[in-house]
């Protein structure tokens, strides 16, 4: 048991609890902190753990990181950015807000777009209202650490019936640091009855060399009928460790597109949960992930169909080459009431070499009589007569199998409405294939 | 352009060739007949280089170079087109798009600069024509959703656009209705040329009506066991098989 790095944090705790005045999170600080005291950090003898050993996570003492790097540049910033899309971007430079880099554009009354540091002193109420202390038993180490040390983040607020246009993205940048350093963004998510709003999380790697850990929360509220297109690109340096959670409540009628593409890290484990509370929410997940060296990718997933007439569409796919090891759980329980659901679930992986691998899981429960579900899960190599055609018309090897890949791939991409982040994302995905640049004349 | 001599191939371990000889020469039409199991189609799969068909005995020579080393996409580049008998489909994968990559590929091999977008898409227009296939096919993933005689006549229309020197047409015709059959044999004709051999590959005689071969070759158990001319696909409609191979026998 990693006691070490534990007392480790509860040091800091205390030391986070002087610096801390009028503190409206206490109640969640204090259970959590006792919580991660009480179970400590996941694993592999608990099933959600299983395939996923965070000791190299928890046997480790990260450091706070600096404001910001001395290194980092407006240069560097701006390369980063995605200047295709024309959005409201706050930035988070090692987990702390950058107001001097953020922008925010005109937004329609009511609507708060904000750094949760900010957003703890302006509303205090609502937050207290909405966030969770995340103490529930499927909780564990990581969700604790990050309640205990929330400070930074992302607070959206979305009155009834506002819509926002431009796409909200959160830009989580990480690196540049000479200790190992970890960062606990918080980002909370309302959307009130009838508003609509789309949402990007980028994790992204300032450098190659930076050793780090992010582990990061997303809660999303949606009222009645609400709407949400929500994107989460991680792309880590390969040497980083990421966690994250996205958890999901959702109202009758509510909407929720899920876009979850994981690229980087050298450990990442994405967990996305969503409570379907009313009659007639739907959640669409789509998620792709793709690991290579030594990578390992975990995704786990869970719906929970509550009322009637609810939805839950989820395709996954992973693409593992090389070393790299995947692993998909995705959990779909239709609860008694839950009659007339309708649960879609697949995930398809491709091993791109002999020493790759993946553990996959799909899991239904059914506890309602008169529902439709389907799940199934494959994982295989690329198809031999396929790549049989391509060559006997004269694509070179190298060539036909990263054009199946890609195609492979582009089964989650193209599922994306928002262009620039589809483009961008296409190319990211081809960037990784041998014979890039003459893959990208068949994504155009 | 195309000398096999005693060749010998092995696929999962199983005999399947078993000395068959074959001179193909520029400018010719060669039909290759014969029961099912002979060895047609691993003919066919053999000359495009697919894996798991192993050459044992015997020699392909093509313009002079030993065949059985060459890896499918170069044998591509050399002008080898298979047209298969059961073209795959493969999704995410633009037709028009692959067939461009295709193009360019054999043109850099010969040492020529690739087309550009207007000039491609001017050769493909022209041959679409040709074997009657929707131009909005083009657009989709190879093959995809396409139906039998489609997927067929996108063969051809490959063929077409990348005029190989030896193409292969491995039983293009079956499941095809007439209509179907004759746009095929159109599109084949058209390609005749005296630099160009094409291989028919047939259980039935039906389509040499449309397109007449120079030879007609019956392959049985793994050989060709007698070669005639036009006149032998229309006496193996009439008669069967059967009697080829006890005159082989008794020889």
């Amino acid at each position: 048991m990693s006691t070490t790095a534990i007392n480790h944090y509860v040091d800091k705790f205390q030391h986070l609890q002087k610096e801390l005045e009028n503190d409206p999170l206490q109640q969640q600080r204090l259970s959590a902190i006792e919580g991660l005291q009480k179970t400590g950090f996941p694993t592999t003898r608990q099933e959600n753990w299983k395939y996923t050993d965070v000791r190299p996570i928890a046997g480790k003492t990260y450091v706070d990181s600096n404001r910001i790097p001395e290194k980092f540049t407006a240069e560097l910033l701006d390369s980063l950015r995605l200047h295709e899309l024309d959005c409201h971007e706050l930035v988070f430079i090692n987990g702390r807000y950058s107001a001097e880099h953020s922008r925010l554009q005109a937004l329609p009354d009511g609507v708060v777009i904000q750094d949760l540091a900010s957003a703890l002193n302006n509303h205090q109420q609502l937050i207290a209202e909405y966030i969770s202390d995340f103490t529930t038993a499927e909780d564990n180490g990581f969700t604790a650490l990050n309640t205990a040390f929330i400070r930074d983040g992302a607070f959206i607020w979305l009155p009834a019936n506002a819509v926002i246009e431009k796409p909200i993205n959160l830009l989580y940048l990480s690196g540049l640091n000479d200790q190992p350093f970890a960062s606990h963004p918080r980002n909370l998510i309302i959307l009130s009855e009838n508003s609509q709003a789309t949402i990007i999380e980028s994790y992204i790697g300032l450098d190659e060399e930076s050793d780090y850990f992010t582990n990061t929360i997303s809660e999303v509220c949606l009222q009645e009928n609400a709407q949400l297109q929500h994107y989460k690109i991680q792309q880590e340096n390969m040497k980083s460790y990421h966690i994250g959670n996205l958890r999901i409540a959702q109202a009758a009628n509510s909407r929720i597109e899920s876009h979850s593409i994981s690229l980087g890290a050298l450990l990442a484990r994405n967990d996305i949960h969503s409570r379907l509370e009313g009659e007639g929410a739907e959640i669409m997940l789509n998620g792709l992930y793709m690991a290579i060296g030594r990578q390992h990718v975990d995704n786990h997933t869970r719906v929970d169909h509550l009322k009637p007439h609810t939805r839950s569409h989820e395709i996954y796919r992973g693409v593992l080459n090389d070393h790299a090891r995947g692993v998909f759980n995705g959990k779909v329980i239709v609860h008694k009431d839950a009659q007339k659901t309708d649960a879609v679930q697949s995930n398809a992986n491709l091993l791109l070499s002999d020493n790759a691998e993946v553990d996959t899981k799909p899991e239904l429960e059914i506890y309602a009589d008169d529902v439709k579900c389907a799940h199934g899960a494959t994982v295989g190599q690329l198809d031999q007569d396929m790549l049989f055609y391509l060559r006997s018309r004269s694509i070179d090897e190298n060539t036909a199998k990263s054009l199946l890949t890609y195609a492979f791939a582009d089964e989650v991409i193209r599922q994306i409405r928002l262009d620039p982040i589809r483009k961008r994302l296409e190319y990211l995905v081809i960037g990784r294939l041998p014979e890039a640049d003459l893959i990208r004349e068949f994504a155009a | 352009m195309l000398t096999i001599k005693n060749l010998h191939v092995t696929v999962d371990g199983k005999k399947i060739l078993k000395g068959l000889n074959l001179d193909v020469h520029a400018g010719e039409v060669h039909a290759i007949m014969g029961p099912n199991g002979s060895g047609k189609s691993t003919l066919a799969n053999v000359l495009a280089g697919r894996d798991g068909y192993e050459v044992t005995e015997g020699s392909i020579t093509y313009k002079n170079k030993n065949l059985v080393e060459m890896a499918p996409e170069v044998r591509a580049c050399e002008g080898i087109f298979l047209a298969f008998q059961y073209p795959v489909e493969i999704p995410g994968v633009n037709n028009i798009y692959m067939l461009k990559a295709a193009m360019n590929a054999i043109r850099a091999w010969r040492g020529e600069p690739p087309l550009d977008a207007v000039e491609f898409l001017n050769l493909v227009k022209d041959k679409v024509k040709l074997v009657k296939l929707k131009e909005e096919l083009l657009n989709r993933s190879v093959n995809e959703g396409f139906s039998g005689g489609e997927k067929k006549r996108n063969e051809i229309f490959q063929m077409a656009v990348l005029e190989p020197a030896l193409a292969i047409l491995d039983e293009t015709d079956s499941g095809l209705d007439i209509d179907a059959l004759k746009i095929v044999a159109d599109g084949v004709n058209s390609l005749r040329h005296h630099d160009r051999a094409i291989i028919i590959i047939t259980h039935y005689q039906r389509l040499l009506n449309f397109i007449v071969p120079d030879q007609v070759h019956v392959l049985s158990d793994g050989k060709i066991i007698k070669s005639g001319h036009r006149e032998l696909a229309l006496q193996l409609e009439e008669k069967g098989y059967e009697w080829v191979k006890q005159e082989a026998a008794a020889a």
